[in-house]
């Protein structure tokens, strides 16, 4: 009852209003350091060094379930909060569209925007006799079980998702593909590296670095286009014939009850800030890749995401 | 690899602002370490947008964040000694013996020669890391899912040593732990178990909270009971320093301490509290003949804390020679190089050497810094033993309450600490131990993944688990602290 006096306390107070809420807060469902830090890092300091508003923006922690938490938090009890973003990337489509951020599904909250995106990338060690993705899908299609794959999430992961796309192209049921759910992309790297398993899947800026340092090689990026930097000369899948994209877009989403004056006010304050130059150097540090969507867009991309992700994860088995 | 990088590292640590950094950071890791809750991940986490804000350098903050990482080492240990409730979860093994020792009035003494144990184990780390680093490097891409089977099958053989006297309790407890531990996500099917549809519970119980309920909890049930009953004891404070000849005893404890410690903190997939837990239970295994451990056996105070701050040590191996972080506070740090556009890994030895060296300089320069820090500060940190009980206990409740809270945000994780703290209440009356249950919690997880991981990549094949080579010394160790105590114990008898 108080919660419901209190957000509709709050509409009534800041709902007509257009200037700026008076606390802004980006809210990293999990632990500092990983990557809803990061998209949140990005929002913070790109505002802070572009001076569009005039009061920082706070970063908070709340991990549990990869977002489902937070998730859950935002739509029961802060709906309203005109300051409150939450930091959000394709994963969490992937568990909404898996029903695992409880109750609630991709409906429940108001997405706001996308900032950047990094890309899915298939991987093998330096010393592996594989040059290219054909190669690779020639040998997997031929014995997948003397090629395991290793990723950093647990069957149904996005990792897990990435790899079970290239075993359907290749012809080899995803189910039969020997799969290890290692703790994140750094485990990925060094499993690969140790030859416990035979194909990385994983993230291009994580895998960037060892890819240069020539510990690794990247046999393709999951995207529509190259990518500029470090991956230039690894090819996309299309370019090898496999039509497998995977992008990672990293953003932000608020509670189901902020007016929509807030909102315009943060599609506004998003789109004036994604034409900075600060912006995008941010961004560029950040190891993200230019993939701006926001307001309308954005919701689009999130429910078509959501709609692609069911129909995978069914065929899959998963569901 | 030459050692140019770290002369340059040591120009770097002793400019006057970076000592400065180091020594900011030294003091509030302690602080941080002795607050229940929040360890080191948390005030780095507060400390680096902060920094990175106020235009400090790259190196400055790693120096900074370094000496917070390895000043948690040592202060988690003077709430575990003196209260018996660990301060971070690196300190758990610490209280087994040290609280023990200060009930009998050795409480300063035991405060010192942690300090000192974590000395040895700090600095030489250090050393090995300095050293060994690339070698070190190479093992840590050689452990796989089933080489980490093994040696958490290792670790499992070596809580054996726990089973002393009363071995249906000790493995009640163990099971207690694992069952624990199957709570949340299931990692490899990225399945739900037993979690009721309860997001808050999908990652399962956090450690710390059950750290936290398990001692900080159950104590204060204990000393309201025994304030209740009027048994309640007023300790002593006990001179300050441990005697030559008990430093002459734990030195070996502290040397087997810090081997363990280091190699466990330099696998990525395992970190101080699995570091403390092997070498408190190796050492009770090799060195508990008169079954003094666990009744405040200064070996047993030296052991966990020489390895916990030589895991701190260990953990930047992978850090800095693969770029891939070798603990969760690690991880953290190699996002602030991120932060800072620097990629980790070897080439930061040759391109930035100021920041490795720096980095590296700067935990000599940590560890004498802490040791100084801390053996005058015993005095002072003993008196909390002659708080009275009614500051104390709110006290501790508060600091649990809070940092859970502070932590975790969520109404849920007050009321599974409590519900915890309940429960290790009634263990400890039944006169369990409650070393088995961390034990099985910390270890469990770690097992059961990197079983069934080496499993789907063997197709299930149990061969996997015996192939290499890491594989079967693990093996060998594991059967070796098994068999020859029980052979040295009938050789005893029999002659």
């Amino acid at each position: 009852m108080r919660r419901w006096l209190a957000a509709a306390l709050t509409v009534a107070f800041v709902g007509t209003a257009e200037a700026a809420p008076d606390k802004l807060e980006c809210l990293a469902p999990a632990k500092p350091g990983g990557g809803f830090d990061l998209t949140c890092q990005l929002l913070r300091l790109s505002l802070q060094n572009a001076k569009l508003v005039s009061q920082p923006v706070a970063v908070n922690y709340m991990e549990g379930g990869v977002g489902a938490v937070a998730y859950n938090h935002v739509v029961g009890t802060r709906p309203a909060d005109p300051g409150l973003v939450v930091a959000a990337s394709s994963g969490s489509a992937l568990l909404i569209a898996q029903k695992k951020f409880g109750a609630h599904d991709e409906n429940a909250v108001r997405w706001l925007a996308a900032l950047g995106a990094d890309y899915g990338v298939l991987a093998v060690s330096a010393d592996s006799p594989y040059k290219s993705l054909k190669e690779l899908g020639e040998a997997f299609k031929a014995n997948p079980s003397s090629l395991p794959v290793g990723g950093g999430g647990a069957i149904g992961s996005q990792d897990w998702m990435k790899a079970a796309i290239f075993a359907k192209a290749v012809g080899v049921d995803p189910k039969s593909m020997r799969y290890a759910a290692l703790e994140g992309g750094g485990a990925v790297l060094t499993a690969l590296q140790g030859g416990h398993v035979k194909i990385g899947s994983g993230d291009a800026a994580e895998m960037a670095a060892l890819h240069k340092a020539g510990q690794v090689r990247i046999l393709a990026v999951m995207s529509e286009e190259r990518l500029p930097g470090d991956l230039a000369d690894v090819p996309t899948a299309k370019e090898q014939g496999l039509d497998l994209v995977w992008t990672i877009w990293r953003g932000y989403y608020m509670g189901p009850k902020v007016s929509d004056a807030d909102y315009a006010w943060w599609v506004d304050l998003l789109k004036k800030l994604t034409a900075t130059p600060e912006f995008a150097a941010e961004r560029q540090a950040r190891g993200l890749f230019p993939f701006t969507k926001i307001g309308p867009d954005f919701v689009q991309q999130v429910k078509a995401d959501v709609a692609r992700f069911r129909e995978l994860a069914k065929e899959a088995g998963l569901m | 690899m030459s050692l140019d990088y770290l002369w340059t590292g040591f120009a770097v640590a002793l400019q006057w602002q970076n000592l400065l950094f180091g020594l900011v950071g030294c003091f509030l890791g302690t602080m941080v370490g002795a607050l229940p809750a929040i360890g080191p991940i948390n005030g780095i986490a507060l400390l680096l947008p902060l920094a990175y804000t106020l235009g400090v350098p790259a190196e400055s903050t790693m120096i900074l964040l370094a000496g917070v990482y390895y000043g948690a080492e040592y202060g988690g240990r003077i709430s575990s000694i003196l209260l018996n409730v660990p301060g971070d979860a690196g300190a758990v093994m610490t209280a087994l013996d040290g609280n023990p020792m200060a009930r009998q009035g050795r409480g300063a003494e035991a405060l010192a020669l942690s300090g000192i144990a974590s000395f040895v184990g700090g600095m030489l780390s250090v050393l090995g890391l300095t050293l060994f680093a690339p070698l070190l490097g190479r093992l840590a891409i050689g452990f796989g899912p089933a080489e980490y089977f093994v040696l958490m099958v290792f670790a499992f053989a070596t809580l054996t040593s726990m089973v002393g006297e009363q071995p249906i309790k000790t493995m009640i407890g163990a099971a207690i732990g694992l069952a624990l531990t199957t709570i949340g996500l299931d990692p490899t099917s990225g399945a739900y178990r037993f979690t009721f549809d309860e997001p808050e519970l999908h990652d399962g119980i956090e450690f710390i909270i059950l750290v936290i309920g398990l001692f900080s909890i159950s104590e204060v049930l204990l000393l309201l009971e025994q304030q209740h009953r009027g048994t309640l004891q007023v300790l002593a404070i006990g001179r300050g320093f441990p005697s030559l000849a008990t430093l002459r005893a734990c030195l070996g404890a502290m040397l087997r301490g810090t081997g363990i410690g280091f190699v466990i903190g330099v696998l990525p997939g395992t970190g101080a509290s699995v570091a403390s837990a092997v070498s408190y239970t190796t050492e009770k295994r090799l060195s508990d003949r008169e079954g003094t451990f666990g009744k405040g056996d200064p070996r047993g105070l030296a052991a966990p804390e020489a390895a916990n701050n030589a895991a701190a040590g260990g953990a930047f191996v992978p850090m800095l020679t693969l770029g891939v972080p070798g603990s969760g506070t690690t991880a953290v740090m190699l996002g602030a190089l991120l932060l800072y556009n620097i990629q980790p890994g070897p080439q930061l030895f040759t391109e930035r050497p100021e920041i490795a060296g720096g980095l590296v300089a700067s935990m000599y320069v940590g560890n004498l810094l802490l040791l100084a820090l801390n053996l005058p500060l015993v005095q002072l940190f003993v008196r909390m033993l002659l708080l009275p009980n009614w500051i104390l206990l709110p006290g501790i409740l508060t600091l649990a309450f809070l940092g859970v809270y502070s932590t975790y945000a969520s109404t849920l994780s007050i009321v599974i600490m409590l519900a915890i703290g309940v429960v290790g209440y009634l263990l400890r009356k039944l006169g369990f131990d409650l070393a088995p249950v961390i034990l099985g919690f910390v270890l469990g997880k770690v097992m059961e993944t990197n079983l069934r991981n080496a499993l789907a990549i063997s197709g299930g094949e149990l061969g996997i688990l015996f192939e290499s080579t890491i594989c079967q010394v693990l093996w060998a160790l594991a059967l070796l602290v098994l068999v020859a105590p029980l052979l040295l114990r009938r050789r005893a008898t029999s002659s």
